[in-house]
């Protein structure tokens, strides 16, 4: 019999989008709450080198890394709610762009926040950089998908939701309507599938968190 | 393919675009190959125009269209020449499992290989010894016994630390220490490769390597 487990953390925007990939998917699984600072010998033994969440176990068989495990959800259970196109360019593209949040994206926010004088400054620049290339890719499209959410969705679902927490808890406002009109409607959208509002954490669960992680990072750095 | 136009914008020294040089010889792809000088702080107006936001080599441009990035190239290759050498399992556990060890040595320039030649003392021997574990933990978990990372097949994983090897020699001067040594089933490996066409064909001079790496030094005061 098919058994499926997802190790993650509540908040954790790497683990939410592999359970909104299964979700899409109609597959079932056992949902794993991990404590980053006490993990399981479950978590150690299926990740040995990493020790991180997310994982996937599928039938005993670990899989690591978000976007390699949404990969390997959509490889697997392919009939239903493909979330990477069939034409290889569309998914070259696809995989650009989910690289493009997960890297420089991730990077740029990481200055934003922590970052001093010229980083800081440097980091604002390249968040607007990535916001842009989105807001573009996405011209009329519903989704980055098309008409359904799909693998750039999902991945985005950064941007949209733990992004704009994060906004909020340090007073930043970078993604703004006005800059990033297609990128905002998208935001919108997403957020308000019910699929979506079912699957991630309320924002009003992020904030608090951001702020306190904000908080004791400046206090460490001053003392 | 007929009517198929294949580039390669590339820096003979990277270990990124020497990953696309070997794929594309494996699977006998005919391409014209652009020289960009990566070492030059000047950008050329078609790698601008063809990787803007990261304005880095290598891109694959396949009848006009830009893929960027190491492992989406490699992926884009295989399935649009899937008849001939597959770089991936068809497995969907499998191909999981070679993008995790691909992923896994990407990591191994910019966290070690970078600062080995950059840098002395304390930082380097971090560094060095940093590698070298890493090096070790993939001989035993991803390669084993096995004649290739995929098993009897030269593949994906393969493909992406045989970009990486091709700068060890240099990095062995510079830190004084011999990766043959500590890592005899990983040397094994290597030569293997060699003995490919589409390796050795695609690989640069080992010396000319050194010899840049300490221009480089040179150039940014790291001596």
């Amino acid at each position: 019999m098919a058994e499926v487990k997802v190790y993650g953390i509540f908040a954790g925007p790497f683990n939410r989008r592999v359970e909104l990939a299964l979700k899409l998917k109609g597959v079932e699984y056992e949902y794993i709450e991990e404590d980053r600072s006490n993990k399981s010998a479950e978590l150690v033994k299926y990740n040995p080198i990493y020790k991180q969440v997310p994982v996937l176990v599928h039938n005993g068989k670990p899989i690591c890394e978000s976007l390699i495990i949404l990969e390997y959800i959509d490889e697997t259970w392919q009939a239903i709610a493909p979330l990477l196109p069939k034409d290889p360019y569309q998914r070259a593209m696809a995989h650009f762009l989910a690289r493009l949040i997960d890297e420089k994206f991730v990077m740029a926010k990481y200055k934003v926040c922590y970052g001093k004088g010229e980083e800081k400054e440097k980091g604002r620049g390249e968040t607007c950089e990535v916001l842009k290339y989105l807001d573009n890719e996405l011209q009329d499209k519903i989704f980055f998908g098309g008409d359904n959410i799909g693998f750039v969705d999902i991945v985005a679902s950064y941007v949209a939701l733990w992004f704009g927490a994060i906004q909020e808890a340090i007073g930043v406002e970078l993604l703004t309507k006005q800059k990033f009109p297609k990128l905002s409607k998208w935001i919108d959208e997403f957020l308000s599938c019910r699929i979506i509002m079912e699957n991630l954490p309320p924002r009003e669960t992020l904030v608090p968190l951001y702020k306190a992680q904000f908080e004791a990072a400046t206090q460490k750095a001053s003392s | 393919m007929e009517n198929d136009k294949v580039i390669l914008l590339d820096f003979w020294a990277s270990m990124l675009g020497l990953r696309l040089r070997v794929a594309l010889a494996e699977k006998e792809i005919e391409y014209e190959y652009k020289e960009e000088d990566s070492a030059s702080n000047i950008k050329s107006p078609l790698l601008l125009k063809m990787n803007p936001i990261h304005k880095k080599v290598p891109v694959l441009i396949h009848n006009g269209k830009p893929v960027c990035e190491s492992f989406i190239a490699l992926e884009y290759i295989d399935e649009v020449w899937k008849d001939k050498a597959p770089l991936l399992p068809t497995d969907p556990y499998e191909r999981a499992q070679a993008r995790f060890w691909a992923d896994y040595i990407d990591k191994l320039y910019e966290n070690f290989g970078r600062k080995i030649w950059s840098t002395k003392g304390e930082v380097q021997e971090g560094a060095k010894k940093g590698l070298i574990d890493s090096l070790k933990l993939l001989e035993q978990a991803a390669l084993g016994d096995k004649l290739y990372f995929g098993g009897e097949s030269f593949g994906f994983a393969d493909i992406a630390l045989i970009g990486i090897y091709s700068w060890f020699y240099a990095l062995e001067i510079f830190g004084n220490f011999s990766i043959e040594a500590e890592c005899p089933k990983l040397d094994a490996w290597d030569k293997r490769c060699k003995l490919r066409e589409s390796v050795s064909k695609s690989l640069p001079d080992p010396h000319k390597i050194y010899e840049l790496l300490l221009e480089l030094k040179k150039t940014y005061g790291l001596e």
